[in-house]
This record gives structure tokens, C-alpha cells and sequence, in this order.
């Protein structure tokens, strides 16, 4: 029988600033989404606050000075670099692991049930090497289907079940879990949006318990499988699999809304052609080529008092590419061709489809193969050096210009602590 | 190349000239001649400084340093230190310590109760941690490293 362990990092994005910065400790602090547009991370004295998640960060201006509230702008260098790690310490306790957000993971832990202590003390153990070898806090819940590993992880940390960060449904009685799941709203289960709560809701069903008890055919014929095969993982049957490699991603964005109304067609290029590196970036990491790309721009759509505009193309490559300056060619093409002056501009993305495993490279008739195509695998191979030792941006085409004026509002960042040899927290021989 | 763009407004299509040719650069195909090298069964990866110097590379994290006060380890200031989280902290080693907002880098005395963050250099007193202090070790000191602007 497999057995599930999630263990989630508890408010992650805040946690990595409060572990390098000493003046932040019992300090209420939130971390902004891009743009420092709306709190996405708050620390425990933010929660007690009762500030809410995803409110606009302007709205809560008076309420964070008055308590002192310390916001950050989103430090993914940062963020990026603490989870690997901790993906890296959870991979010292079973082989099978699933990374399923950046701050959340799924383990197998079949077979390490006969431990002296048993999955509880193993749990313990976890998160104990965690807090000692990265400074982090994390929830582990610990169940026989991935939907109850999740919902044991929930128990945990609204301290409804288990302790000290910890909950093992394998080791609760049939009594103990009846009681606890008819506290649970069935919203905390996970794959039940909003939507399906509400129809969940309608039919009388308000708690975990009346779904895990639920008639699974009549689930599949009034939803679909999945909510069928949620009441089936509820009852402890695990229907889900370890997805233990991240799948190669399909698509590749990379978009941002603009610190300020961009008009003039040069800034959007250069914009347009640094999303275009960072996603080529991204797909030559992947080492996956793409077979096309879409590029849009926007007016703010929530200023309608002002002219709109916004167009989308997408373009299929005549050949699939991960050469940034082909991509970047392609881009600022498609660009030229929606761009309508006069507008003030709000954001601007673009998107790599048709995303395809390097090896499966399909030279067109008439495209140029052979030798170029090796140099051009040697320059990127130099550029993502070059950037990966120096620091993102080092080597750049020039389409990307140099001053990006454009550039996102990330008013108060952090420094890249960890990713950075310019950006090392000082410490004080005094 | 040709360029799609050309196909969907109106124009002459023309595929590219020259025709593509396969062509194999020299130094991605392995070229053997003679015979092997009487030293092939001798390789050894080269000596890399990351493994002297960190030995646990997940909990390890890099500080540099800013002031005297530790010059009798032989800590000085710009050095940068490694430091590793997962090594437990005893009397002794040298630590980073986070106390009243700052980040110091002290050796730990902890001895018969007492519990203080020491210099090495004559000219700073040790700090004393008083009940009702909050004294959080972040890490331990393992090694340090410097480069010359050379």
C-alpha cells in the first residue's frame, strides 16, 4: 500500500526574507506580486492581523504603516534557490518524490513504515533536518492517497489534528478521522474549487466527511471522474500517482505588466525581446525547442476612460528553435505588425508553444541546417554560461536594450542572498 | 532562411540559396589515431575547491565580513566565510549569531551556564547573553576564502 507525506513550506516567500534578515524578526512583513501589486505571502503577525491574501497592496497603506508592516517585492532569485534546497534535503528521505509547487512536494514513504517510531517519527526527523540545515519551517502530512496526505497536511497546520507541525492519518482510529473531517469544510479538499463546492453545497454536501461518504457513481455522473476519484482517494484509495519527474512544460510565458504606460514602439521591443530571452532561456534548460511563438500587448483594460487596444498573433517557426536572436527575430516582427501608436501600453508578453524535446528536431526543406545550426547551439551554450556565472544580463543582444525604462515596479526588493557573489548578507565582526 | 512572414503577404516565394549541406565540424567528432595514452589508466577528476571547502553543499551559505574584531581567528575583514547550517553549534566553534537585529560573527563560549559571544581581538569585550536575551545561531563557521584582485 503506498503511503503519501506532503510537506509544504509554511509562508515560504516570507520565510526566506525573515531567514537573512535579523531586523525582521516578530516583525509583521508581506511580500507584494509582481509589480508590488497585491500581498501574496504574509508572516504569522500579518495573519493575526487579519489582513487577507491577494489584497491590493495600496488598499492596506494606512493599516501597514500603522502596525508596521514591512513589504518586499518578490525576490524569485531567492525564493527559487531556498526551494531546491529544500527539495534537495527532502530527496535525503525517500527517492520517489514529486515537486509539486515551489514550496510544496509530495514523497513516497512506502516502506519506511517499519522505522522505530514508525512515519510519525520519520515525519519529525523531516521536518527537524529541514529547520536545522535551511532554517525553514514546513507542515508534513502524512496519508494513504495523495488527497489525504494534503488534507492531513491542512489538519496540521490550522493545528486541527496531529501536533508540532505533524499529522499522520495512518495511525488515527476510523473515530478520530469521522470526528475531524466532519470539522473540515469539503472546500479544503483539494481539486474542489469554488465552483464545485457551491454544486457540492446544493446537494447537501458541506464537509469532508459527507463527501468521503458520498456515492461515487452518482459524483462522476453529476461532476466528472475526478471529483469521483477524489471521494475514492478520501476513502484512503489511492487513485493518484507520483508524478516524479516535473513534465517538460508545454507552453513557456513570460510576461509583466509595465511600471508605467509605455507609448513608443523601441521600449516595447526592447520589453518584448527580453521576456524572449528570459523564456529561451528557460526552453534551452528544458533542452526543448520551440515551434512557435505568440506575442501580445495591451492597454489597461482597467482604465476604461482611456483608448483600448490590445492584439494577440501567434506565429508557427519554419523551423523549431531555441536560438534566443531567432526568436527574438520572429517576436519584434509580430510585433511591428499589432503595434498601433498613440495607445498607452500596460503590459506586454509573450508565449513559446508548441514546445518540443530538442532530439525531435524536424529540419524543414528549405531551412538552413548543418553548420549554422551547431553554431548557433555553441552560441547560446556561451551566452547561458556567460549569464549563469555573471548573473542574468551580463551578455545580452542588444535588441534588449540597455535602459529599460519599462521595466516592472519592484520597489523594495531583497537582495539575491544566495545567487548573487554581490549580494552576500554582511556580517559584522565587531 | 526563408521567412514565413514572406508567405503570408503577397511576394515571390524562393527557397534559400545555397541548398543546406550536412557538414560535421571537427572537434565534436572524436578522432583516434595512434596508439592510447600510457597515462589513460591514471585520470583523476582535477582537485575543485568547492569540495575542500564545503562539504555539505545544501545548508551551505556564503557572508562576507565587515570589521576587526575577529583578526586572532585569522577572520579578517572582506574574507568571505562558509558557513553550514546543518553542523550543530558548540562551545568553541565560530558562528554566526543573530542578536538585537544584527548578524556577528563570534565564537561561542558555553561553559558551566554561561553562554557569551566572543572577539578575537583585545580591543572588543565579549557579549554576554543575559536571561530574557534572544540569541539565534544561524550557522556555523566551517572555513573562509578570499580573492586578490589579481
Amino acid at each position: 500500500m503506498p503511503v503519501f507525506a506532503l510537506v509544504d513550506c509554511n509562508n515560504f516567500y516570507v520565510s526566506c526574507e525573515k531567514l537573512f534578515d535579523p531586523k525582521l524578526k516578530d516583525r509583521p512583513v508581506v511580500v507584494l506580486s509582481n509589480n508590488d501589486g497585491c500581498v501574496i505571502a504574509r508572516s504569522a503577525e500579518v495573519k493575526a492581523l487579519g489582513i487577507p491574501m491577494g489584497v491590493p497592496w495600496f488598499k492596506i497603506q494606512q493599516e501597514a504603516k500603522r502596525h508596521g508592516i514591512v513589504a518586499f517585492s518578490s525576490n524569485y532569485a531567492l525564493y527559487a534557490d531556498l526551494s531546491n534546497r529544500c527539495v534537495e534535503v527532502l530527496s535525503g528521505f525517500t527517492p520517489n518524490i514529486e515537486v509539486y509547487s515551489i514550496d510544496e512536494s509530495f514523497l513516497e514513504l512506502s516502506g519506511f513504515e517499519g522505522r522505530p517510531g514508525g512515519l510519525m517519527a520519520y515525519g519529525a526527523e523531516i521536518r527537524q533536518r529541514v529547520a536545522d540545515w535551511l532554517g525553514l519551517a514546513v507542515c508534513v502530512g502524512i496519508g494513504p492517497s495523495k488527497t489525504l496526505a494534503k488534507l492531513a497536511n491542512h489538519a496540521a497546520k490550522k493545528n486541527l489534528a496531529g501536533a508540532n507541525g505533524l499529522c499522520d492519518f495512518t495511525t488515527m482510529s476510523q473515530d478520530e478521522l469521522n470526528a475531524l473531517f466532519e470539522r473540515i469544510d469539503v472546500g479544503e479538499v483539494w481539486g474542489i474549487g469554488r465552483k464545485i463546492n457551491a454544486r457540492l453545497e446544493a446537494m447537501g454536501i458541506r464537509t469532508v466527511r459527507q463527501l468521503r461518504d458520498a456515492d461515487a457513481e452518482l459524483m462522476r455522473t453529476s461532476f466528472s471522474v475526478v471529483v469521483e476519484r477524489t471521494v475514492r482517494e478520501l476513502r484512503g484509495v489511492s487513485c493518484l500517482d507520483l508524478q516524479e519527474v516535473v513534465p517538460e512544460k508545454q507552453q513557456i510565458m513570460s510576461s509583466r505588466s509595465f511600471g508605467q504606460l509605455v507609448y513608443d514602439l523601441p521600449e516595447l521591443e526592447e520589453a518584448v525581446a527580453s521576456y524572449v530571452t528570459k523564456a529561451a532561456e528557460k526552453l534551452r534548460t528544458q533542452h526543448s525547442l520551440a515551434g512557435a511563438v505568440q506575442v501580445y500587448i495591451r492597454t489597461n483594460v482597467f482604465k476604461p476612460e482611456v483608448p483600448q487596444y490590445q492584439r494577440a498573433v501567434t506565429l508557427p517557426l519554419p523551423e523549431a528553435s531555441a536560438d534566443t536572436r531567432v526568436l527574438i527575430r520572429w517576436a519584434l516582427r509580430m510585433l511591428r505588425r499589432i503595434y498601433r501608436p498613440g495607445y498607452g501600453y500596460h503590459k506586454a508578453g509573450i508565449t513559446l508553444m508548441n514546445i518540443m524535446p530538442a532530439t525531435n528536431q524536424q529540419f524543414s526543406l528549405f531551412a538552413s541546417g548543418g553548420a549554422e545550426d551547431v553554431r548557433s547551439h555553441k552560441l547560446m551554450d556561451v551566452l547561458d554560461g556567460i549569464n549563469g556565472k555573471y548573473g542574468r544580463g551580463t551578455l545580452r543582444l542588444a535588441a534588449e536594450g540597455v535602459e529599460k525604462v519599462w521595466q516592472m515596479r519592484r520597489g523594495n526588493l531583497s537582495p539575491r542572498y544566495t545567487t548573487e557573489w554581490d549580494c552576500l548578507a554582511v556580517v559584522l565582526a565587531r | 532562411m526563408f521567412e514565413p512572414m514572406d508567405i503570408l503577404g503577397p511576394g515571390v516565394f524562393i527557397p534559400l540559396i545555397p541548398a543546406p549541406r550536412l557538414s560535421l565540424p571537427l572537434d565534436t567528432v572524436k578522432v583516434s589515431a595512434g596508439f592510447p595514452s600510457p597515462a589513460a589508466d591514471y585520470e583523476e577528476s582535477r582537485l575543485d575547491i568547492n569540495e575542500y571547502l564545503v562539504r555539505n553543499p545544501v545548508s551551505t551559505f556564503f557572508f562576507p565580513v565587515q570589521g576587526e574584531s575577529m583578526e586572532g581567528a585569522e577572520i579578517h575583514d572582506g574574507d568571505i566565510l562558509v558557513v553550514d547550517k546543518s553542523v550543530r553549534a558548540r562551545h568553541g566553534h565560530i558562528v554566526i549569531a543573530f542578536i538585537d537585529g544584527q548578524r556577528l560573527v563570534k565564537r561561542l563560549h558555553h561553559r558551566a551556564g554561561r553562554v557569551a559571544l566572543m572577539a578575537e581581538n583585545p580591543c572588543y569585550p565579549p557579549l554576554e547573553i543575559q536571561e530574557g536575551m534572544e540569541l539565534h545561531i544561524w550557522g556555523v563557521v566551517v572555513g573562509k576564502f578570499k580573492r586578490f584582485g589579481a
